[in-house]
């Protein structure tokens, strides 16, 4: 399935650090572009899951109340290899046995050619409910502990001229990739091949040949063009492609299955909330001396990623921040919802409203310009993180600060709406780049370039979800070989056709697997020498080169005592935010977010801008428009009407400016930038918020929470 | 066919319920398709009364020189549903039919003490809005009746409208209010009860000379909000009150 | 069901309560237009009937008799909006831009960013934050 390219003329001129054309631009521009839905195979069927309705419990029964005629149907026994879905660990069955740990979870599986038939089909379940658990401070089952420590806490808190306590929760976010999740699983060859819209095609494969063990010979998996992601579609594609796999085989025919927006929403893996408590000594200048932070995530059901989520939560937890004395104690804990799993951001987000509305309120306690507060204590090159990791020239934390502080016009506005209706606040903010501590290491992600007919193609596992890994990796690998843009192609990720790059996310594409074929595409050169790629391959035949992943050397990672250098390189952000409160009905309105970002070098200016105006669109949902009501474990609100993201009404003018402070291992200094942007907008709004008189320390910040502080403020 | 056949229900822009009937949450099969009824769209002047057919779109509606003049809080109130694909399909005669108690036109029809049209195969009649409904999601409309428009006398006094939604477009109202000022004030809001309501108490207060206070406060103990998905019964009670002392400050002297 | 397609007549025998976004998609092939929450809240099954931007997916079959139906398909691959949307990086996913641009073309020529955030208000876009969007529509003339 090609990619309709975009036609242009050619040039010579370097593609990094140029709004290059989108190699997929034209197809999505004229609807061409195929994605999971668009697709059909003959004889195809559609599939269904039928899910539990209860949170707890035990299955009694199961009765078809529906003609079996032309219905192919599948439950756990029908598992060839082991009933899991294959991620960190293997607890999550692919289809409930007995128990069920949450609502939604899959119990059965219905395929049949009419769509009509198939939706038609009743299927009572029997159970023995059983007490449910929805709150993670109850919860006596934690799926990871983490303890990060630094310096003398007590020692630190005993020098403390002012301590400063407070609890910060956040609530689900869903992703709401306007494309629901969607999986064409076919037979063929004695084996399985699954389309679909997914993030990581290698942690399908694997989870695949978990659950299907040798009932196939081959297992391959297509990504298809992924109408976004978010984090969204990490994991859950496993349990999907198993899905219509486990159909597609029993049936010996195409299955597909596309989730209809109330189950994708119901379904599928959410954003962790958190609880996030502070306990911060301060000297009497306002410096940092001890920090003592406690984060508490809700898990769901099954372990899936939480273990990672609290990893970055974790680390980014005491903020950027310089602090002799710290200790983080985070924990990710069981309960019977619908297990959570990765969300652009993954876990900083919330760790890192917390520790910025934290601060504004130690501000408030010391009396002390919160932008003063943040310049004190922002973290310099030759400062060391909680972790110990001592940061070196790329770090950028006082550069953000002030640059946004100018371009804002902060501090006037700061004064001039003292006592009106309007407010603004800031944000200081950072995200680590690629995988945590080994996690590089571990992955040994590869990536390769090889000579075609018509120039060089891009060999990787990493996908574009919009965010436009193909693009960027064309431009990076264009420049190392010194071939034009329009040379270089991108092929389809495709197990059978290329390596595994490891997953598309953590902020590591551009980082890392951009990394990788730059070198590659420079040994390539190398071989040319000199000669053009076209002739190469007209001379001699194809030559293919793969790279793989090289953790640079000054890397030193304790996965046990949790210290040392927990990420290769940080982007660095400020935000500051303009709010217009309506106190007859408690609406905040964003009038302005100004972002500035470092991200050590914007390969794409135009895709890197795209991306921090799209994050902070999210981030601005995330803090006052998104809220998941949960009923008795199950999102009660799985309807656009009533989860709501924010239209092109209720975002502001988003004003973006790139810095760009080189990360020396990064291709042309590129740090990662994905998730940045995620983690700075929550903040500064309720900061800009707490400006109006308005203590809010949960997010979402509805209109009924303001009303509610409101009025408990004198 | 309404009159002869028993559950036939008719469909006119569908913004509702065909949602409803692909959700699966909807129990009728049969629908009989208005779209059609060209004289259902038309609106016009009559003597001194607005005519709005039941099929008129929000768009025609946003776009009628007719009802910018006579009832502007109508405009108001069709260019806060949805966005413009449900403006340019969804019908006042939907939005009366559907009889939900956030119906964002429904308080504007209310406080214009409009006239709602009804036809059957034998006969025409008019039922006063405000007689309209008659509990959760009731009307007098009989099974064998059609809504064909609505009906709107000249207004005395300045006409005021405010949605407060779920965000700033494409959202279902926490709290909507219509309201005219006059000697004798006329204050109608949804999503405070089981129907749009009027306020009497609240209006008799005004009309006779009471402070906003006192009428604020008879507000308050007039509407019945709810705790539902999408809000809470007491931001729905507050915001109900704020927004009528700001209807009186906006259309107050000076 | 006999209606004009892309300006072709078209007739098909359809379900009359069909949904237009299945008869557009699955009877028609035409798989530029979109389903992302199938209850006219996301706007990316927009298309045009009779010129006016709808929601496909709320649009019972029965409803487009005699009407013209314009789709993204129907722009063409060298509409001013597409070229737009590829020079401001207007689309990132892609999956709501055949949508968007539906909507924006009955926005008129030069339009005020507040009247594209306005006619816009009823397309969801999860990747861009909108800005991007704006850059793109505002930038050419707009041919209808």
């Amino acid at each position: 399935m090609a990619v309709p390219q975009s036609p242009s003329p050619i040039s010579q001129t370097p593609a990094v650090g140029r709004s290059v054309p989108r190699k997929d631009g034209l197809g999505k521009a004229t609807g061409e572009t195929r994605y999971a839905d668009d697709l059909v195979f003959p004889g195809m069927l559609h599939g269904r899951t039928i899910r539990s309705t209860i949170p707890c419990g035990t299955i009694r029964d199961i009765r078809l109340e529906f003609d079996p005629a032309g219905f192919t149907m599948v439950d756990w026994r029908d598992i060839p290899g082991r009933n899991v879905v294959a991620l960190l660990t293997e607890d999550q069955p692919c289809l409930v046995e007995r128990e069920v740990r949450h609502a939604a979870e899959p119990v059965l599986l219905l395929a049949h050619e009419n769509r009509e038939t198939l939706l038609g089909a009743e299927v009572r379940i029997d159970y023995e409910p059983r007490s449910p658990l929805f709150d993670p401070e109850l919860s006596a089952q934690s799926f990871k502990n983490i303890l990060i420590e630094k310096g003398d806490l007590s020692d630190g808190f005993a020098k403390a001229h002012v301590v400063v306590e407070g609890t910060y929760r956040t609530g689900h976010q869903e992703h709401v990739y306007i494309e629901p999740n969607g999986i064409i699983a076919v037979p063929e060859d004695g084996g399985i091949t699954v389309y679909g819209s997914i993030q990581c095609p290698y942690y399908v494969h694997k989870a695949l040949v978990t659950l299907l063990g040798g009932a196939v010979t081959r297992v391959r998996v297509v990504q298809t063009e992924t109408g976004g992601g978010f984090g969204g579609k990490e994991e859950y594609p496993s349990m999907l492609a198993g899905h219509a796999s486990l159909l597609a085989l029993k049936a010996g025919r195409p299955v597909k299955i596309v989730y209809d927006r109330v189950e994708d929403m119901q379904a599928t893996t959410k954003r962790h909330p958190s609880i996030v408590r502070h306990r911060t000594g301060l000297s009497k200048d306002g410096r940092l001396v001890a920090m003592d932070v406690e984060v508490i995530l809700d898990a769901g059901a099954y372990v899936t990623l939480s273990p990672v989520v609290l990893s970055r939560g974790a680390i980014h937890a005491a903020g950027p921040y310089r602090c002799p004395n710290t200790r983080i104690a985070a924990r990710a804990m069981f309960t019977n919802t619908p297990p959570n799993g990765a969300f652009r951001g993954f876990g900083a987000p919330q760790t890192e409203f917390a520790i910025e509305v934290h601060m504004e309120r130690i501000a408030e306690t010391l009396g002390m310009d919160s932008a003063r507060l943040r310049e004190r204590n922002a973290l310099r090159p030759g400062d060391t993180t909680a972790t110990g990791q001592r940061l070196g020239e790329d770090c950028s934390a006082r550069q953000v600060l002030r640059e946004a502080i100018r371009k804002s016009g902060y501090r006037r506005k700061r004064k001039a709406f003292a006592g009106t209706d309007r407010g603004i606040g800031l944000s200081l903010y950072y995200h680590g780049s690629g995988f945590t501590g080994s996690g590089e290491l571990k992955l040994a992600s590869r990536a390769s370039v090889e000579l075609t007919a018509t120039g060089v193609r891009i060999l990787t596992s990493s996908t574009e979800i919009g965010q436009g890994t193909r693009t960027m990796h064309a431009q990076i690998v264009a420049d190392a070989l010194g071939i034009p843009y329009e040379q270089v192609d991108v092929a389809q990720p495709d197990t059978s056709v290329v390596p595994d790059s490891g997953p598309t996310v953590a902020s590591r594409t551009c980082m890392i697997v951009g990394g990788i074929l730059e070198r590659a595409a420079r040994e390539m050169r190398e071989r040319l020498d000199g000669m053009p790629p076209m002739e190469y391959f007209g001379h001699y035949g194809p030559m293919t080169v793969t790279g793989q992943y090289q953790q640079p050397d000054w890397i030193r990672w304790d996965e046990e005592a949790y210290r040392g250098d927990a990420y290769a390189t940080y982007g660095w952000g400020c935000d500051v935010a303009e709010v217009e409160l309506d106190r007859d009905t408690w609406e905040v309105r964003p009038r302005r977010l100004t972002v500035v970002t470092d991200v050590g070098k914007a390969i794409h200016p135009a895709l890197a801008t795209g991306q921090i105006e799209g994050g902070t669109a999210q981030g601005i949902g995330y803090a006052l428009l998104e809220h998941v009501t949960m009923r008795d474990g199950l999102m009660a609100n799985a309807q656009l009407t009533n989860y709501i993201i924010p239209t092109t009404l209720d975002t502001p003018r988003i004003d973006v400016v790139l810095l760009e402070n080189p990360y020396p291992g990064g291709p042309s200094g590129a740090k990662g930038l994905g998730e940045l942007p995620m983690d700075g907008p929550a903040p500064a709004l309720v900061n800009a918020i707490r400006q109006l008189g308005l203590d809010i320390r949960t997010l979402p910040a509805l209109p009924e929470a303001i009303m509610e502080a409101a009025c408990a403020s004198p | 066919m309404l009159r002869d056949e028993e559950g036939v229900v008719p469909l006119a822009g569908a913004t509702d319920l065909y949602v409803s009937l692909n959700f699966g949450t909807l129990e009728s099969r049969r629908f009989v398709n208005l779209w059609g009824l060209r004289p259902l769209r038309h609106i016009g002047m009559q003597g001194d009364r607005l005519v709005i057919g039941a099929l008129a779109t929000y768009t025609a509606i946003i776009r009628s020189r007719h009802v910018q003049r006579r009832l502007p809080m109508l405009v108001q109130a069709s260019r806060e549903i949805g966005g413009v694909q449900i403006q340019n399909r969804g019908t006042l005669g939907g939005n009366i039919a559907n009889a939900s108690p956030a119906g964002d036109t429904l308080p504007v029809l209310a406080a214009a003490d409009a006239v709602v049209v009804l036809r059957s195969a034998g006969e025409e009649r008019r039922v006063r809005f405000s007689d309209f409904y008659t509990g959760y999601r009731q009307s007098q409309r009989r099974p064998d009746e059609l809504i064909s428009g609505v009906e709107v006398g000249p207004i005395e006094g300045t006409q005021w409208f405010r949605k407060v939604g779920t965000r700033a477009a494409q959202a279902i109202s926490k709290v909507v209010m219509a309201a005219v000022r006059s000697p004798t004030p006329r204050i109608a809001l949804g999503s405070v009860a089981p129907t749009v309501i009027r306020l009497p108490r609240t209006e008799a207060a005004l009309g006779s000379g009471a402070g906003i206070d006192a009428a604020a406060r008879i507000l308050e103990s007039e509407i019945h909000p709810i705790d539902d998905l999408r809000s809470t019964s007491a931001y729905r009670r507050s915001v109900a009150s704020n927004l009528l002392r700001r209807f009186w400050s906006d259309s107050g002297p000076g | 069901m006999r209606f004009t397609l892309n300006g072709v007549p078209r007739d098909l025998a359809t379900h009359p309560a069909a949904r237009l976004l299945d008869v557009l998609r699955e009877e028609c092939g035409l798989t530029g237009t979109k389903e992302g929450c199938g209850e006219g809240e996301c706007g990316a099954c927009t298309v045009l009937i009779d010129g006016a931007a709808v929601c496909s997916c709320i649009i019972p079959a029965a409803q487009v008799e005699g009407a013209e139906v314009t789709t993204i398909e129907g722009l063409g691959t060298d509409h001013p909006l597409a070229r737009a949307f590829m020079d401001e990086v207007g689309a990132q996913c892609g999956i709501c831009t055949p949508g968007m641009i539906m909507a924006a073309v009955t926005l008129g020529p030069r339009p005020s960013l507040e009247k594209v955030r306005t006619g816009l208000a009823g397309n969801l876009c999860r990747c861009t934050g909108y800005e991007a969007i704006y850059r793109a529509i505002r930038k050419p003339p707009v041919a209808l």
